[in-house]
Order: structure tokens, then sequence, then C-alpha cells
């Protein structure tokens, strides 16, 4: 098949897999998961062939797969749409193709696919296990599967249909389209149990709060178009024309020019997609959602969905950059050194797994976009692939552990939180394979030196930081990086080492082959990603193999970026504080008695409150927001303008009608129109109660009457007629 | 000499007043009747002597009390069955009593 046939063809079977289930198939269970993951399947095959084709392709920046048509009138023009592959969309189509296969796949044993139904279980809540009995009589608790478990995937056959959409679109308007898909899937599979009211509040605060960032992206596109019209990328990022062009036009803003405006306001759609600071609050509450919707949300497709729009438009931000900065990429650089340290403190005083992971997340995805905000283009892609593998292999991994920690509350009957690393411990002897591979994530997350994919690109976004002079962003990122490592191992120590903190940690179970299958995929990759990208004048086994990432992905600039040169302070920092970093949290955490305080916590109170409520923006959106928002639509809206004003102009309105009835019917209808009525008829009745007399019914008396009406008019014709 | 027209006229005035006397003022339905037909023959009476004085040559006069006859004997006819079917519904052929155009 063509390449650019099956490039359109990409996205469309798993958008057939959510119509099929939806219409069709959800009462079978078995029907449904098999079309979803049949569907991921062909999606994935079809990107594994456009990919190695990519690949194949010398020079493929320059000839790079596109194919389009026209869609919309445009006046004189029309406004194409199509579909196109180049280097990054490549790498990007390559790890979103695998991550969506695997959490697919992971989706079947997450939901509990061939266990009994539950006993109270009912939609919108989790489940809550079922009761069997075995060959003995003994009752036990097993867990149950998910009563809407078709509607799940065809959830995510819609979200990944929409990620697809994105990295296969050749446009902007496109982009955004399979953006917003995202945006709805993400809103309904965060409150996919919706019978829980943190799940609602969740999906909203998620929905609104990305909402906001949507709203200046489609500003840029809208400008965007409006300035250049087009919104294509190779027509905008790949032409140096129109990029000179915006450089120079000034937009009268701030002294940015207008392609660095448009850049920021396209980058606030990051913002609000890939959790950056200020609008970070929705993704750690999004941990409300299942397990593998985690793990779509944070690795594979929509926060990732958002640095790829941002590596995508960073010509627009480093439009007009003489000497390596411009304002705009400084803004850049800014939000995400930023939202990679301070997310990084706030995941040290987390207790929910899937939180720490969340915090995790965001902080990463600052380090992708400070990343670009420094011009390190590449690094910035490589860290988003490599990331995406780990990120998606840790959250499958805390689903597995969430899950044998499940079982084991089932089989003790404790009512304890399963989601708490305090009530873990000593996993690593009961969910081996769980743990093998979420150590290979943990380690790549903390940047393990040389075996893990993580080290490799971190290592390079530092390198980029500290070899082009940006030594504030290099120490913010350095910091965060220790912190991570710090972090990581206080998850790994907490929840697999030592012992077992309470019974339901010591009956934890290892999951089934469905979700440790992809758990194994994902740590190959984890560790096997970053051997692409290796600096070709890193000690001893630098240039082994070729630095192809560089190379392939460059590309998609104009002009190849220039690798950094080897300087040993980044090497050594790295080193430093990712095993600094791990040692420490392992030494920290190591041997925790059960019922014992977090040790940050009984060394700095003070210090971790702040960060267990997160600084507290929860609160300051609340009281700056929120509350404004209550206030204005219950207090002011509803009560002074709608109840007030309009009814109160609308009541005002009946009374003055009623009063103006009031004084028709007294003063006009009553006695002149009803009184002139009953005078007709009054009188037509008086007048015939008066004359009814002569109706005597005797025949003679008429002929009287006749006669004499007769001589009557008989004199009165004469006098009239002859005596004139 | 010949009889002048006035005599004919006056003649059947007096007819027509006679008849027209008996139909106001007689009680019996068969006398109003007979009333009737006293005020039917003074036209009649008219109608022939304006032919004779008139316009002998034309046949219109005694055609229009050929016609009256006819006419006359039968509404007779029909009348005399109205008061017959009256007689037997009611006893009576008083005309004062049959007030039934009242309801």
């Amino acid at each position: 098949m063509a390449t650019e046939t099956l490039i359109w063809l990409i996205p469309l079977p798993p958008l057939l897999a959510f119509f099929l289930i939806v219409l069709f198939t959800n009462r079978s269970k078995w029907i449904s998961h098999t079309v979803a993951v049949g569907a991921a399947l062909l999606s994935w095959l079809g990107s594994m062939v456009v990919f190695f084709r990519a690949i194949r392709v010398e020079h493929f920046g320059e000839e790079i797969f596109a194919s389009s048509l026209s869609w919309l009138p445009a006046g004189d023009t029309w406004f194409k749409i199509g579909v196109q592959i180049d280097p990054l969309s490549a790498v990007t189509l390559f790890f979103v193709a695998w991550t969506v296969l695997m959490i697919f796949l992971y989706s079947v044993g997450y939901h509990n696919y061939g266990q009994p139904k539950g006993d109270h279980d009912r939609p919108g809540l989790q489940p809550h296990g079922a009761t069997v009995s075995d060959a003995h009589g003994h009752q036990h608790t097993v867990p149950s599967i998910e009563p809407m478990y078709s509607r799940f995937f065809a959830f995510i056959g819609l979200f990944a249909f929409g990620m697809y959409t994105l990295v296969v679109s050749d446009n902007l308007l496109t982009l955004f389209i399979g953006w917003e898909i995202m945006g709805l899937c993400s809103y309904l599979l965060i409150g996919f149990w919706y019978a829980k009211p943190s799940a609602r509040a969740a999906m909203i605060k998620a929905f609104i709060t990305t909402r906001v960032g949507d709203v200046f992206m489609l500003l840029g596109i809208a400008y965007l178009y409006a300035v250049t019209g087009t919104l294509n990328y190779r027509e905008i990022f790949y032409n140096p024309e129109v990029l000179n062009r915006l450089a120079e036009t000034p937009s009268y803003i701030v002294g940015l020019s207008t392609a660095g405006l448009i850049g920021i306001l396209l980058f606030i759609g990051t913002i609000g997609k890939s959790a950056q600071w200020p609008l970070h609050v929705w993704l750690p509450d999004a941990m409300e959602g299942p397990t593998p919707v985690s793990a779509m949300i944070h690795a594979a497709t929509m926060v990732s969905a958002g640095v790829y729009m941002a590596i995508r438009i960073f010509p627009l931000l480093s439009a007009g950059a003489e000497h390596g900065m411009t304002t705009a990429m400084g803004f850049v650089a800014f939000i995400g050194a930023f939202t990679a340290l301070f997310s990084a403190t706030i995941a040290l005083s987390q207790n929910d797994i899937k939180r720490v992971l969340a915090y995790s997340t965001i902080s990463q995805l600052g380090y992708m976009v400070a990343a670009l905000g420094i011009g390190a283009y590449v690094a910035a892609a490589f860290h988003l692939v490599t990331h995406a593998f780990f990120k998606a292999l840790l959250f499958l991994g805390s689903g597995s552990v969430i899950h044998g920690m499940e079982h084991g509350v089932y089989h003790t009957g404790e009512h304890i939180d399963p989601q708490d690393m305090f009530n873990m411990g000593g996993l690593r002897k009961k969910m081996p394979l769980t743990f093998w591979t979420f150590l290979i994530g943990g380690f790549a997350l903390s940047g393990f030196p040389l075996v893990t994919a993580g080290f490799w690109s971190k290592d390079e976004i530092l390198a980029d930081a500290f070899g082009n002079g940006h030594i504030l962003v290099f120490g913010t990122l350095a910091l965060a990086a220790l912190l991570t490592a710090f972090y990581t191992m206080r998850q790994i120590t907490l929840t697999f080492l030592g012992e077992p903190r309470t019974k339901a940690a010591e009956h934890a179970k290892e999951t089934p082959w469905t979700m440790t299958l992809p758990l194994v995929i994902l740590a190959v990759f984890s560790v096997a990603a970053g051997w692409v990208g290796i600096p070709e004048h890193f000690p001893a086994i630098g240039g082994l193999l070729p630095n192809w990432f560089h190379e392939f992905v460059g590309g998609t600039l104009l002009e190849l970026p220039e690798a950094v040169a080897f300087n040993a302070v980044p090497l050594l920092t790295s080193l430093v504080v990712a095993l600094g970093g791990l040692y420490l949290g392992w030494l920290v955490y190591r041997n925790l008695p059960a019922g014992a305080k977090d040790p940050v916590e009984e060394a700095v109170p003070s210090v971790h409150t702040v960060l267990k409520n997160k600084y507290y923006f929860d609160e300051l959106y609340d009281t700056l927001f929120v509350r404004p928002a209550y206030w204005i639509s219950e207090t002011f809206t509803s009560e002074w303008m709608d109840r007030g004003v309009i009814d109160g102009f609308l009541h005002w309105v009946a009374m003055v009608t009623g009063i103006i009835g009031n004084a028709l019917r007294n003063y006009i209808d009553k006695p002149i129109v009803n009184g002139f009525g009953d005078f007709v008829g009054e009188s037509v009745k008086k007048f015939g109660r008066n004359f009814r007399v002569i109706q005597t019914g005797r025949i003679q008396q008429y002929m009287i009457g006749a006669l004499f009406t007769l001589a009557f008019f008989s004199v009165l014709f004469y006098y009239l007629v002859y005596t004139r | 000499m010949m009889i002048s027209l006035s005599y004919y006229l006056i003649f059947s005035a007096a007819l027509f007043s006679i008849g027209l006397f008996g139909v106001l003022a007689r009680k019996n339905a068969v006398a109003i009747l007979m009333g009737v037909e006293l005020m039917l023959n003074a036209v009649n009476v008219n109608l022939v002597a304006f032919w004779r004085f008139r316009t002998p040559e034309l046949i219109a006069g005694q055609a229009f009390a050929i016609m009256v006859f006819a006419v006359a004997a039968a509404e007779v006819a029909v009348g005399l069955a109205l008061i017959i079917s009256i007689y037997r519904r009611r006893n009576t052929v008083v005309a004062d009593d049959i007030d039934m155009l009242k309801l």
C-alpha cells in the first residue's frame, strides 16, 4: 500500500472500534475488547510500517510523506487538510503506537476480564469484589469484573483515534481537533467511575483547566491563520520566508514579535494540556480514573500531545533568534524549569503511588518544555519519547501494584487504601515481574547512568543547558533531577523493599499476563530507547552506535541543530544527582516500620505540610477562581441579575400589564362593550315580552290586524303619492 | 239602457264586504270559508265587469275568472279537508278555539 494511503488509514481502526462497541457489541465483553485491541493492533501495524519506511529514507526531513486534500473553501483558495509524517511525527508515532497497544492489552487484565461478576457492583463504581466458594466450600472474596467493561474500551478507542489524528495531521487545525477529542475522552475517562463524587469533581476540573489553555491555543491558531493564510506545518515551520516575516513583524504586545506572540499563545495550550504550572492542578486529580487511563493520559497521549505541539511550533518560538534565545523561548524555559522543580518537590510528600507518578510526570514534562525553551530541540523530543515509554511502564506498574494490593485486601478483608505506599512494602517477593519492571522504569525516570533510556535523554538536556550557558536552567533541572531520583527511590523502597507493612501487602498476588506482558515490553523500550541517541563524544561508548536520533529528528528543522560538545560537568552532575538521589531515597525509607510517619515529615514538618498540600494551589485557585465563579453565578448572576433585575423587570411589566388590564376591564370592557351587548339583548327581550300579547293565535284577529295595516298603508300611500 | 260599470263595481264591493265581514266575524270555520268564497267571487265579478266594459276584444278577463274558480275550488277542497281534520282532532270548528298559531 502506498505510504500516504496508509497514513490516512492509521487513525481509523480505533474510531471504527469505538462506533462498533458503542452501537453493536457493548453487551459482549469478549467481542468488545477483541475489537478494541484488534483496532489498536491494526493501527500499531500501520504505524510500524510507516515508521520503518520513514527511517529508510535518506534526509527524511526534506523528503517527508505528505498528502492533503481540499477541505474548506476559503475565499479564493481552499483550506487544505491532510496527513504528513516527518521525522518528529515518525518518532512520535512510534512511541504512541507501542504505548497505546500496550495500554489496550493491559486494560483487559486491569478490568479483571475472566473474573466473576461482583456481588454489589454497579455501573459507575469501582468493582468491589465477588464472593466465590471453592471445592472445599470455603468462601473467598476475589476481584470482580468491571461492570462497564465495554464502555471503557469504546472510550479508549476514541482516545487513541484522537492521538493518532493529532500525530499524523499536517496542520494545526486537525491537530487541534484531535487535541479536543482527547480532551473530551480524558473527561469521560477520568470520570469513568462517575458515581464517585471525587471522580466527578476531577473530571470537571480537568476539562475546565485544559479548556483555559485551549482557548489561548485557538486564539494562536486564528492569529497564525490571519497572518499567514495557512496552518500547514511545512508552509509555516519549514519556510524561512514566513518565519522571517513573522519574526520581523512586531506584535505591539510587550515587545514580542508576531512569531513570538503566536508561539506563546499556542504554548499556553501546551501549558494546559501538559499540565505545566500554573495549569498543573488537574493532572494529579485525574488519578481518579482507572490506571490504564492514567497511563493513556500521562504517558502515551494527552500530555505528550502538549509537548509534541510545543516541539512542533519551536520554529515559531525561536524565529528571529540571533544568538540562541528569544523572549518567547525565555518564557517557555522559565515555565518548564519552574514546573520541573516545583512539582518534583510536591512529589516528595505524596503517599498515593499514582499521585507521585502524576507529579513526576508534570516535572518531566517541565524538563522537556525547559529543554525546548533553551533551544535543545532534539533533546526535548528525545526525552518525550523515552519518557513516554518509562512513564507508561511506571503507571501500568503502579496499576499492577494496586491490583495486587487489592487482591490482598479482598483476601484479608482489611479496610486500607490499596494505593497508599505506606500500606505496602515487601512486594518484590510477591510480585517479582512487576517489581523488576517497575525498578527499570523507576531507574529510567531517575536517570540511572548508562543502562537506562532516561539517563541519555536527561543527560542530553542537562548537557545542552550547560553547554549553551543557561546555568540557571541547568541548576534548576539538576536539582529537580536529584529530587526525582529521591522520590523515585522512596516509591520503590516503600512499595517493594523491606517487609510488608499490612496483611494485605503480605497477601498481594502477581497480576495476569495481560498486565505483565505490557510491562515487560515497555521495560525493554525503557532501556533500549536510549541507545539511539547516545552522543558521539561520550567517553568510552560514544560513537559505538551512531547518534541516529539527533540526525533523524533534527532533520525536522530547517537547519540541523548542532550537537553540543561533550563536557564533563553536566555528566558528573547527572551521575551525582541520579545516584545520590537514589541512594538517599533508599537510605531514608528503608526498613520503615508499619504505621511509621514519613521521615521527611518528622524532620521538617512545616515544609512537609506545605508540600503535602501542593503549595496550597488548589486552595488558592479555589479562592481566586472557583469561589468568585460561584459568587458570580449564584449571587451576581442568579440572585441579582436574573432574579433581581431580569425577573424584577418582568414582574414589573406583569404588574403594570395587570393594572392596565384591570382598568380596561373596569372602565371600557364592562360598561361600554358589555353594556352595549347587554342593552341590545335586554332591549330585544323587553320588546318581545311587551309585544307577545298581540300574538293570540286567533286567525281572525290577525286578519283584522292585516286589514287595518293595509288600510293604514293605503291611506299613507294615497297621501304620499297623490297629494304631492 | 244598459247597466253601467259602477253598478257592477258597487255590487262587487258589497259582495266583498259581506264576505270580509263573514271571514272576520263568524265563529264557525266553515262559515269563514264561505266568506272567503264570497270575496273571491266578488273579485270575479270585478274581473268580468272590467273585461266587458274595457277590453271586450281580449279574452284575458274571462280566463282569469275561470282560473279563480279553479283555484277557489281547490282552496275549498283543501280548506274543508283541514277543517274536518281539525274537527276530528279537537272536536270543534270554532275559529277562536283553534289558536294553535300561538305556539
